[in-house]
This record gives C-alpha cells, sequence and structure tokens, in this order.
C-alpha cells in the first residue's frame, strides 16, 4: 500500500475537524446552543471530511465551510431539515463572522467548549464523548464503539447533555484563577478518559479505539497550547506521549502481551519520549505539581533504562508516594507497593500490599491479584502465588495479558 | 437567567432542634437573603409551613380530589424557595452553595422555562 495518500487524507481529515471545531465552538460559545451549531455545519463538515482528502484543504478552511454552509441553506431541501435553530444560526455566522474572517482568524473558543462539556453539572460519564463530538465532530456511532455502549444510548447521552449545557445556562467560560484547578482537572480527565479508552487495545487491531488515542493526544495538545502556563496541561501531554511511545513494544510480534520490564526498548519511540521529557522538565518550571506530572514522571524513571538500561525503582517509589499523598487510589497503592519490593524486597512489598486488602474494591481488580502473585513467587510460596495468579486470571478480559499470566503460573513449578 | 432555589430539608430533625438553633438559622437566613438583595440577585423567597400543611389537587372525572399530605414521602421535604436572577449556572450554584441549607439539607437549582422559549419552541 502507497503511504502518502493515507497521510494526505489523515492530514486533510485532522484539518477539517480543527476548522470544524473551531466553527461550532465559536458559535455555540455565542449561543449556548451546541446542537444547532452542529446542525448548521453538518453538512459542510461532511462535505469537507469527502473533499478535501482528493482536493487538498483550502486556503481558509473555516471560511470554506462556512460558504459552503450558506450555500446549502439556500437548498429547499435542507431548509426544511436544518429547521429554524440552524437557519438562525447560519444567519449569525454570515453577519458576525464573514467581515473578520477576510483578514483574521476566527477567535479559538474550543477551550471555552470544553469547560462547558466539562462543567461539573455535567455528568463526568458523559463528558469525554461530548468533547470528542462538538470539537472533532465524530459522530455517537463512532463514539459509542469506542466507548462500548450502544450507538443508541451514546446519542441519548450526548443529546441530553447538550440540551442541558443549554436549558441549564452552563457558561462558555475558562474558570477565573481561584476556580481553575479543579475545573481544569475536569477538563483533563476527560481527555485522559478518551486517551485511556483507546490505550487499552494495545495492538491497534481496532481502528477507531485507535484513534481515541491518538484523539486524546491531540485534544491534550490543543489544551497545552492554549493553557501554555498550566502545568497540569503539560503533564497530561507528557504522559501520554510516554505511554504512546511505548505502543510498538506493548505486545510480541506473536501478540503476546509484554511487561513493562521486559520491553525491547528498540521499539520505543525516541522523539516521542524526548518531545515527553521536555514537556516535562518545562513543566516543572510552573510551579504546582499534581498527578499528572508525577505520573508522567513514573513514565520517564521507567524509560531511563532507555539510557543506562536500569530502571529508576527509588524514583519511582518516591513519586509514587507523593502520588499517594496528591491523589492516592487503590491503583496508585499497588503500584506502590510494586515498587517498594523493587527497593526494598518482596516482603515488605508484600507486607504493603496486604494493607489495602481490606479494600474491598481490590477483590475483583485483576492487578492487585497480578502483583500479589508476582511477589509471592519471588518469595517462594508457590502454593499462595498459584492461587493469586489464579484470581488474577479469572479476572482478566485481554486474552493476551491471560496467557502471559498463565505463563507465569506454569512457570511456578519448574 | 432566572433560576428558582428550592430548599429541601428534614422536617423531622429541623423540628428536634433547640431553639437558640433556629435563631442561628434564622439570622443565618436573613444575611443570605440580604446579601442576595444587595447583589439585585434576589426576585422572590419565601419559607413554606411543614408538609403537614400540604393539600394535593387533583382533577379525576370531573370532580376534584383532594388528599391531606405531600405527594411523595421522602426523607426530605421542599421548605421554602428562593428565585433569583444569575448569569449563568456558574453564578447560580455559587449562590446555592452559600444557601444555609446547602450545608444541612439540598438545594435543587431550575432554570426557569421562560414563556418567550417555550413559545419559539427552544
Amino acid at each position: 500500500m502507497d503511504i502518502s495518500p493515507e497521510i494526505a487524507r489523515a492530514a486533510a481529515e485532522a484539518a477539517a475537524r480543527q476548522s470544524y471545531g473551531k466553527l461550532v465552538a465559536w458559535l455555540a460559545a455565542r449561543t449556548r446552543d451546541v446542537a444547532a451549531a452542529e446542525d448548521a455545519l453538518a453538512d459542510a463538515f461532511a462535505a469537507a471530511l469527502e473533499r478535501w482528502p482528493h482536493t487538498g484543504v483550502p486556503e481558509k478552511p473555516e471560511a470554506w465551510l462556512l460558504a459552503v454552509a450558506r450555500r446549502r441553506r439556500v437548498d429547499a431541501v435542507r431548509r426544511r431539515l436544518t429547521g429554524e435553530a440552524g437557519r438562525d444560526h447560519l444567519k449569525l455566522i454570515a453577519e458576525e463572522m464573514e467581515a473578520r474572517m477576510v483578514d483574521e482568524d476566527l477567535p479559538d473558543e474550543r477551550l471555552r467548549l470544553m469547560f462547558a462539556c466539562a462543567h461539573p453539572a455535567i455528568d463526568p460519564g458523559v463528558r469525554a464523548p461530548l468533547i470528542l463530538q462538538t470539537v472533532l465532530g465524530f459522530d455517537a456511532a463512532t463514539i459509542a464503539s469506542a466507548f462500548l455502549v450502544s450507538p443508541a444510548t451514546m446519542g441519548q447521552r450526548l443529546v441530553r447533555a447538550k440540551s442541558r449545557i443549554r436549558e441549564t445556562g452552563i457558561p462558555f467560560r475558562v474558570p477565573e484563577r481561584d476556580e481553575l484547578g479543579e475545573r481544569l482537572a475536569a477538563v483533563l480527565e476527560a481527555i485522559y478518559a478518551a486517551f485511556a479508552e483507546g490505550w487499552s487495545d494495545p495492538t491497534g487491531t481496532e481502528t477507531r479505539r485507535r484513534n481515541l488515542a491518538t484523539e486524546g493526544i491531540w485534544l491534550g495538545r490543543l489544551v497545552a497550547s492554549l493553557l501554555p502556563q498550566e502545568p497540569e496541561a503539560l503533564g497530561l501531554l507528557s504522559l501520554m506521549l510516554f505511554a504512546e511511545a511505548r505502543r510498538a513494544a506493548r505486545r510480541s510480534p506473536a501478540g503476546d502481551f509484554v511487561p513493562l520490564a521486559e520491553q525491547d526498548i528498540g521499539l520505543w519511540d525516541d522523539p516521542l519520549i524526548d518531545e515527553a521529557e521536555a514537556l516535562l522538565a518545562h513543566a516543572a518550571t510552573k510551579g504546582g505539581i499534581g498527578r499528572y506530572q508525577l505520573e508522567a514522571a513514573v513514565q520517564s524513571a521507567h524509560t531511563a533504562r532507555r539510557r543506562n538500561g536500569r530502571t529508576d525503582w527509588p524514583a519511582i517509589r518516591q513519586l509514587y508516594d507523593a502520588l499517594m499523598a496528591v491523589a492516592g487510589s487503590p491503583v496508585v497503592a499497588i503500584n506502590r507497593a510494586v515498587a517498594i519490593a523493587e527497593v526494598e524486597g518482596a516482603a515488605v512489598g508484600l507486607a504493603a500490599l496486604y494493607v489495602l486488602g481490606d479494600d474491598k474494591r481490590l477483590m475483583d481488580y485483576q492487578p492487585y491479584w497480578a502483583a500479589r502473585a508476582g511477589l509471592l513467587a519471588r518469595l517462594g510460596t508457590t502454593k499462595a502465588a498459584e492461587e493469586a495468579y489464579d484470581r488474577a486470571i479469572g479476572l482478566e478480559s485481554d486474552a493476551a495479558v491471560r496467557r502471559f499470566l498463565q505463563g507465569k503460573r506454569a512457570a511456578l513449578r519448574n | 437567567m432566572r433560576y428558582m432555589l428550592m430548599i429541601y430539608a428534614d422536617e423531622a430533625a429541623m423540628a428536634t432542634v433547640p431553639t437558640e438553633t433556629t435563631y442561628q438559622i434564622s439570622a443565618a437566613y436573613g444575611a443570605y437573603t440580604e446579601a442576595l438583595k444587595k447583589s439585585g440577585a434576589w426576585l422572590a423567597g419565601d419559607r413554606l409551613r411543614p408538609s403537614q400543611a400540604t393539600t394535593c389537587v387533583r382533577m379525576a372525572d370531573g370532580k376534584t380530589n383532594v388528599l391531606d399530605g405531600p405527594y411523595a414521602d421522602t426523607k426530605e421535604q421542599l421548605a421554602g424557595f428562593y428565585m433569583i436572577e444569575a448569569e449563568d449556572a456558574d453564578a447560580a450554584i455559587a449562590w446555592a452553595a452559600r444557601c444555609p441549607a446547602a450545608s444541612t439539607g439540598t438545594v435543587e437549582l431550575r432554570p426557569i422555562w421562560e414563556m418567550a422559549e417555550y413559545m419559539a419552541g427552544k
């Protein structure tokens, strides 16, 4: 397959999404009516996705979309379908925007749109899908398949969230300094959720989910560029780039799971890691440590193996101590116990893990049992390790990881 | 935008608080109402008598069906309301958070469906 048409197509699609998102955001920020903004531009966006890969991206992409949207409006059928709200919106674009479009770029309101989508009055579960739809123009069916829900359900949730933005009077505003932290956290969380959905498909065989990781990074870049002074926005982008850089190494050619410590560093994407390192270092100069910077720093310590062949476990342990203080969770605690085991020995690590045993949520959590099994195995308590591996295997849904755990379990008796 | 702040409180618990505490609560509401008025956000607001004074009315088959008591038996009951003017949901949420009931019960926030909007089908 020739790769260049594929790249051209991707570039055209990215440009179309960029321009579409800017227009939707600009319009919605003025009317609070996201659905009507999307409706007004839907046809033009579809036309751009179809045409730009062949014709190239027009010189003024937003003006192009606007012109097509207006031409379609004249179409009698279209007029009937678009409805009153869409016509009003097109009129608004025409009147307010066209003059300024000639010389200057459209003001970028996408950040304000993202803050509206991740507002505390919006259900947390729909924030990431909502951002993907409004800022990137994905349809409900694509988003639904990525988040593993039915298209009808996702469609309903998105429609409901959009009418909620309008009816509840949710503002399109970047919050003031004093409340920015908490609200930005919701935006970053939504972006990370999108990335994580894509990341959970390591081989990238499910195209839609792989794209989701790419879109997560794209949104992360957007937020980092619009809020360059926010260390956590930079930290999140750094974290995602570190993870993405290791994608090719996460599975063997045969499709088997490869744990981080055994990954072939030759398969890591060095330029991406360098970019992640630079972002993290830059974030550190801003003051204000947070979970994303700490998690990125953990990734950085893991990738230190790239240079000197050793993973910096003492640093990782310290970082997990800090993460426990900033954003403690059972998941962080498990990772911390594993790091402790590397620094102070398996028995100490196991003790740190046993302290967590009271948490009911962990009983059905695969990484807890896998970590426990690994440490028990190192202490030579084969019987207990086997039991823990059985629990982990029974809880794992990914066949490749299951095979890996089964292999570890079988190796106990050798 | 106009918003209705509906105050839900546990009547049974309210009935048992010491007199001294009810004075404190009244003072807190007084200060809150004053703040709303000074800022220009206040449109209306009052306390409701406890739900034992509730009467539910329904028309069925041309007859007026009058029921003694509230419609739903819940732990918290509607105890009062404020109608405020706020620029957007953030401003309304900020007022709701300052309402004394937000610390002890629940403040339900609802935008008014302005007639001009629903007549226009929005």
